[in-house]
């Protein structure tokens, strides 16, 4: 295997297209992505295509509207790791020696489609008479399994909110760019407890692409090409409850631990995540499950400070963090999370999110992050994480 | 003589794993044990996801009893059902767990503990448009 460099990334900005097709927003992305690689079309030598609702022909349809060369098109479709899967398919063809440059592209048109998956036939259903299988059900639960341990309360996870809708205002390409003070998603109507609808992450369309390059290729294209030093991707092994409730934690645990193993390096090392905060419940339990600070203490790193951008609650929010700020716990690491605004506000296209989170890292690296650069960011590590399941993490360095 | 409507339709378990009896008192819920690693799964099953066994599979019937391991309340579903609502996992002393409907009490976060007990009760919970009839399990507080 060899070294493969991430050369071009884009994203466009998140929201709702009506009135384009979703192969259009896809184009726009890889035809970004390709610009900002100086890479044409006619280099690329194959497209790996993430979306989850329209998957077959998917890549095609990209390539029809934007460059129909007639290479290879894989398709992919993985729950909400759609887009990072292509990714990593993309990462292995080039690694493997058999394509030099290769074009990934995640998509997704979720219209305003609410509450994913929701069942249509009505007398046979189960939804909401043997428990909810719907994810704010499923990640309300895996919430409260950690409430169960460790006593982490409602107001904790709301600060993810706080944090990522902060962070948001500072990325242009953000669906949402609105601060909600803690107040506010506390008092926002409950979807499933404990998550709020600010806890809750919204639906969209989008669009994000990224260009990989074999490494010794790529000092042609760029001055500033980005390591891919890990890409893993797990399922859900066997544990006690999880075809029951979903165990979201045990896949995410196994993937950190290749994924840290394979880049030679740990938590502490990195300057930058963007993990899958589909719902404020989900990002507390991801601090643990990557290893950003210990077991029961995501509370406690959330208040600390550390993972919001510039390792410090901004000033207007210390009064909303202080109930919650244990003195004497010192963090582990400086990675800032979901500096993006995280899915919570950046937006979730399914197919689109697991690519546009490899944007952002690459973006970081460069220094080109704007407002909400983290200054001097050499590693970032993007993970994804969909249900029924699959956990994909990349790290990145420059 | 007046003859007697032909019955509409049958009653159903909603989910493969519920057992009917002749009265909703005698309805179970059940699992399969794989004989060759000994891990138990709600419902029937062909193979073992844990050790790739083919099985044979035991049938275990599982208690009414069980305890709340999680829960959360539902403000928002689907159209055909009433919110707010409790859904839960419950462990069953079989060592399963199940998804269901906490019925009984006000679905408030004050009224909900991890841990406590509950058990379980089946009743009919719809109808399809040939007037098969589908039975439902759910809990309530012991």
């Amino acid at each position: 295997m060899r070294e493969v460099a991430i050369i071009g990334v884009s994203m466009i900005k998140f929201g709702r297209y009506p009135d384009r097709k979703v192969e259009e927003l896809a184009a726009r992305a890889a035809l970004d992505a390709l610009k900002d690689a100086g890479v044409e079309m006619k280099q690329v030598q194959a497209l790996y295509s993430g979306n989850l609702y329209q998957t077959s022909g998917s890549g095609q349809r990209i390539l029809q509207q934007m460059g129909q060369t007639g290479i290879p098109v894989v398709n992919v479709a993985n729950a909400c790791a759609t887009g990072s899967t292509a990714f990593r398919e993309a990462y292995f063809a080039v690694a493997s020696g058999a394509y030099d440059i290769v074009l990934a592209v995640g998509s997704e048109q979720m219209g305003k489609q609410g509450l994913l998956g929701a069942p249509r036939d009505p007398a046979t259903s189960i939804e909401g008479r043997i428990g909810s299988y719907l994810m704010p059900a499923v990640f309300g639960m895996a919430g409260m399994e950690h409430m169960r341990k460790y006593g982490t309360t409602q107001e904790q996870f709301a600060l993810a909110s706080v944090k990522n809708h902060w962070h948001s205002t500072m990325n242009p390409l953000a669906q949402y760019q609105k601060e909600t003070p803690l107040d506010e998603v506390m008092n926002s109507r409950v979807v499933a407890y404990p998550n709020t609808l600010l806890m809750c992450c919204p639906t969209g369309d989008g669009a994000a692409a990224a260009v990989l390059c074999s490494m010794e290729k790529a000092r042609q294209f760029t001055t500033q090409p980005i390591k891919i030093a890990a890409s893993v991707l797990t399922s859900d092994p066997y544990t006690d409850r999880d075809l029951t409730l979903p165990d979201i934690n045990t896949l995410t645990r196994n993937a950190a631990k290749q994924a840290y193993e394979m880049a030679g390096i740990g938590p502490e090392d990195l300057d930058q995540v963007e993990l899958h905060d589909c719902f404020a419940t989900a990002e507390l339990l991801h601090y643990e499950n990557l290893g950003l600070c210990g077991e029961g203490e995501a509370a406690k790193h959330i208040a600390s400070g550390a993972p919001w951008l510039g390792n410090k609650v901004p000033t207007k929010y210390e009064e909303d963090v202080a109930p919650f700020v244990d003195k004497t716990y010192q963090p582990k690491t400086k990675a800032v999370v979901n500096v993006s605004g995280g899915l919570l506000s950046k937006g979730h296209p399914l197919g689109a999110t697991g690519v546009a989170n490899i944007a952002e890292i690459v973006w970081h690296l460069r220094g080109q992050a704007g407002a909400r650069q983290v200054e001097g960011a050499k590693v970032g590590l993007a993970h994804v994480i969909g249900l029924c399941s699959a956990c994909t993490i990349h790290i990145l360095q420059r | 003589m007046t003859t007697e409507a032909p019955p509409k339709g049958e009653l159903r378990p909603i989910v493969p794993y519920l057992a009917l009896g002749n009265t909703r008192d005698e309805d179970y819920l059940f699992g399969s044990r794989c004989t060759n690693c000994g891990t138990l799964y709600v419902g029937p099953r062909l193979f073992c996801g844990k050790c790739s066994g083919e099985g044979p599979f035991e049938t275990v019937r599982f208690s009414k009893e069980g305890e709340v391991y999680v829960w959360s309340i539902i403000h928002q579903s689907v159209p055909w059902v009433k919110v707010p609502y409790i859904a839960a996992v419950i462990d069953l002393p079989e060592g399963v767990s199940v998804n269901a409907n906490i019925e009984g009490i006000e679905p408030k976060p004050e009224n909900l503990k991890f841990g406590m007990k509950v058990k379980m009760f089946t009743e009919v919970v719809s109808q399809d448009a040939d007037g098969n009839q589908y039975v439902g399990y759910k809990f309530r507080p012991a």
